[in-house]
């Protein structure tokens, strides 16, 4: 077995004052095989691979390269080693095109200068060869996340590849680029490369895997073939506890039409109307791209209106900007923690602190804050979800993605409204969380307010929603409820282009 | 073996106080500690007495940029505002005054609020750019000092406006209120004001979230735009309250006036611990900012650093406290 290794590690670890990230892992891959990394946010999972990486040195253990014992300083010393990875976070620069990124630092050159023909005809042939259909004098901007994640994974030619390393490739990718990223997996490991495969997706791993590590909390749980394990085996494996009751029962409330769509128009989204009542989760599905998020952002007023009318318990609210939006009653959280949902460097208790301050508590005077009210009202959201106590002084930056997102959705409790749109409410976040954030949303619709979950998770919409509307290509393709919400029955409307309004 | 512990907590403990204040509490040990040797009229009573009066117009104009700072933007038309605030509100006092000559104070009260409005012109132009039209802060205040300062040589031709009410400079300028020189009364309670305004008031709150992620502030109903208008309109309002001030002390409404405040107080409140990037900032270190800037040019003074040497080693205090800005940043986010 060993002797057969492209890469292992022996009793890795790597520590942060105050923090064992990583409890002396045993980790081996062998070459043509897809082994997967699984666990929990904050498990462990990031740190092993970013020393595997090269782009984290470790406080303990070594890792070795087929026999010799090596000690990566970047990035650039394990790709020499032929060992490439396409992190999450994409290293593309977007101003550039698509070729001058591939070739990014070793440019092939006509003398001093760089010979662009060569590059765009390079990149052209590395395309053909992996069957992605990507033009490379493109600008990296234009093309699309999925595209760009094609991008980085053709960077990784280079040189002798003998170990690729995925961290949630499929995060952003449609189910028919899945389909094509696994194919050239396959290639991949009939040419004898090792796979470490990062992914929450439990119904990817009987299509890939070979070997299955779990981790948590930073230690190996143990590492079984994909043949002689099942989902509930690995949840259990993961969490410590059963998959049973991630996905409450919801019980429906009486339904009034709280706000109301009608023929709403925008770049990307035709003609849609639809319906939000009280008491009832509203899960809206679809592909990537299919405008299932930007619908809402438009109603939101994020996004500008071409036509339609929408109204908020009688008002027209098709004018009104975010803010009075907002204030007559609908919270959007956004799908970006980072970007548009969090201020990384300030403590938790402070980001939930925000919305209370800006809620014009009856009570109070405007224009000046209670902070022991608002500290009253923030420690009460805390609770209620289930943020650690340790964890409400730490900066965000800080937290774990699972705990980054228990801080977004607090934001949400932090003022009084009466519909929550919940955009992509659990992207990466590990199932203990998941499970948590499921009982709010239970606990919201149950005392009457309006819920919509959009999802790019088919299981979480189906298993959340009393109706569910699906979206192809801008428009709603289906409006099902009750038993209609079948995965075979969901997936036709995903492709429907004919775009009949149910 | 126990020597070495005691180094580890002796760095531990300087990386603690460094995270927390940031690089201000050892850049201020090292110049009290350079300069004292270098002069020994330094340390005296006397001289600190008097850094303390000297700095009251950098600590006030750094109140405004650090709001400035704080919701991610930078001011660099503070010293426009304090010219402008100088020329014109001085024009005002020597024409009202000719006006009313038996209401001295009713003159310079509307000289005054001249003045005011035309900082908070200033303000409002370099809101409506960051806000509106999403121009870049650094190109709006750099295009607006240009606008500001040919507009105040432009008004007096480039001539001090003399022949001030003498009982403005008599009261703002050297004048005592209960014994306390009157620009340092004003200092304290501007001081006061913005204390409570960045901590008790729902304004000050939404200056810390815009400046922290404008993304989220919006998605948190929070008016982005107005918030951003207010804190230059505020900024511009302090400087134009230390131009007043700066006014009263010359006895004279200068164009020139501010020339390299606006340097001074990005470097007041960098060192200070306001992060660049916004969202970041105490108005109690600020004031020590601004202070220990003039204690750093008082020492060099004492030490007869020629004024040129000066400006040198000014830029380059600026720069290293943004280097240092920068590695506590970083060991932050990365939550050592």
């Amino acid at each position: 077995m060993t002797s057969k290794t492209i890469i292992r590690t022996e009793g890795l670890s790597k520590r942060y004052p105050g923090v064992l990230a990583l409890n002396s892992v045993d980790f081996d891959l062998t070459p043509g095989e897809v082994h997967v990394l699984f666990g929990e946010n904050g498990a462990g999972k990031s740190t092993l691979i970013s020393m595997l990486a090269g782009a984290n040195t470790p406080s303990d253990g070594t890792i070795y390269v087929g026999e010799n014992k090596v000690g990566f300083d970047s990035v650039a010393d394990a790709q020499s080693h032929g060992i490439y990875t396409v992190f999450q976070e994409f290293s593309l620069i977007p101003t550039l095109t698509v070729a001058q990124n591939i070739f990014l630092g070793w440019e092939p050159k006509i003398g001093p200068f760089i010979d662009h023909r060569a590059m765009r005809k390079r990149a052209k042939e590395m395309f053909d060869e992996l069957e992605f259909d990507i033009d490379p004098s493109e600008i990296t901007a234009h093309l699309s996340r999925a595209q760009q994640q094609m991008v980085e994974i053709t960077k990784a030619f280079h040189g002798d590849l003998s170990v690729l390393i995925l961290d949630e490739p499929t995060a952003s990718l449609t189910d028919r680029e899945v389909d094509h990223l696994f194919g050239f997996i396959e290639t991949l490991k009939a040419r004898g490369v090792g796979i470490v495969y990062i992914s929450h997706r439990m119904q990817e791993f009987a299509r890939i895997a070979d070997r299955i590590t779990v981790l948590r909390d930073g230690a190996r749980i143990g590492t079984v073939t994909m043949a002689e394990t099942d989902d509930h085996a690995l949840v259990e494996m993961m969490t410590g506890r059963a998959i049973s009751a991630i996905y409450p029962e919801i019980h429906k409330g009486d339904g009034d039409v709280l706000l109301r769509v009608e023929k709403l128009r925008t770049a990307g989204i035709k003609d849609c109307s639809f319906e939000i009542r009280s008491g009832e989760v509203l899960g809206i599905a679809g592909l990537v791209g299919s405008g299932k998020s930007r619908l809402f952002r438009t109603i939101m007023g994020l996004t500008t209106r071409i036509g339609g009318r929408v109204t908020l318990a009688g008002r027209d609210i098709t004018r009104s900007t975010t803010r009075e939006i907002i204030h007559a009653g609908v919270y959007y959280l956004s799908p970006d923690r980072k970007h548009e949902g969090l201020d990384l460097v300030k403590a938790s208790q402070d980001n939930l602190a925000l919305n209370p301050v800006m809620d014009r508590f009856k009570e109070k005077i405007s224009g000046w804050v209670n902070w022991n009210a608002v500290a009253a009202k923030t420690e009460a959201v805390a609770d209620k979800v289930e943020l650690t106590e340790a964890y409400r002084k730490k900066l965000v930056s800080q937290l774990s993605g699972g705990n980054q997102q228990k801080v977004l959705f607090g934001k949400a409790f932090g003022q009084d409204v009466d519909i929550y749109i919940f955009d992509e409410p659990t992207v990466g976040v590990d199932i203990g969380t998941r499970a948590a954030l499921y009982r709010l949303i239970k606990d919201l619709a149950e005392s009457g307010k309006a819920v919509v979950v959009i999802s790019s998770d088919l299981p979480e919409v189906m298993n959340l929603s009393h109706r569910l509307i699906v979206l192809a290509h801008g428009r709603i393709t289906a409006e099902l409820s009750g038993d209609e919400m079948r995965e075979d029955q969901i997936l036709k409307h995903f492709f429907d282009e004919s775009g009949t309004t149910a | 073996m126990s020597d070495e512990t005691k180094n580890k907590t002796l760095l531990d403990w300087i990386l603690q106080v460094f995270v927390r204040v940031g690089v201000l509490p050892f850049f201020l040990a090292i110049a009290l500690v350079v300069f004292t040797a270098l002069s020994s009229k330094f340390l005296t009573g006397q001289n600190l007495m008097n850094v303390a009066r000297q700095s009251v117009y950098l600590v006030l104009v750094s109140l405004g940029q650090m709001l400035v700072l704080i919701s991610g933007g930078f001011d660099l038309s503070v010293g426009t505002a304090i010219a402008l605030t100088s020329v014109v509100s001085a024009t005002g006092m020597v024409w009202l005054s000719g006006v009313f000559p038996d209401a001295i104070w009713v003159a310079i009260a509307l000289g005054a609020f001249m003045g005011f409005g035309a900082a908070l012109l200033v303000g409002a132009i370099n809101g409506i750019g960051v806000a509106f039209f999403d121009v870049s802060p650094f190109i709006m205040t750099l295009g607006v000092s240009s606008v500001g300062a040919g507009l105040a040589l432009f008004l007096t031709g480039g001539v001090p406006v003399s022949g001030l009410p003498f009982a403005f400079g008599d009261m703002f300028g050297f004048g005592r209120l209960w014994g306390v020189p009157t620009p340092v009364v004003v200092a304290i309670i501007c001081i006061a004001v913005m204390w409570v305004f960045m901590s008790r008031t729902r304004l000050g709150t939404q200056i810390y979230a815009v400046g922290g992620n404008i993304k989220a502030a919006h998605l948190a109903a929070i008016d982005t735009k107005r918030t951003l208008m207010m804190a230059y309109m505020i900024c511009a309002l302090i400087a134009s309250l230390t131009g007043l001030l700066l006014t009263a002390r010359v006895e004279s409404g200068e164009a020139n006036l501010g020339g390299s405040i606006a340097l001074e107080s990005i470097a007041a409140c960098v060192i200070a611990g306001v992060s660049l990037r916004g969202g970041i900032g105490r108005v109690e270190n600020v004031v020590l900012g601004g202070f220990f800037i003039v204690l750093v040019q008082n020492g060099m003074n004492l030490a007869q650093v020629s004024s040129y040497m000066q400006m040198v080693l000014l830029g380059a205090l600026l720069i290293l406290a943004v280097i240092f800005d920068q590695l506590r940043y970083r060991i932050i986010m990365s939550g050592r």
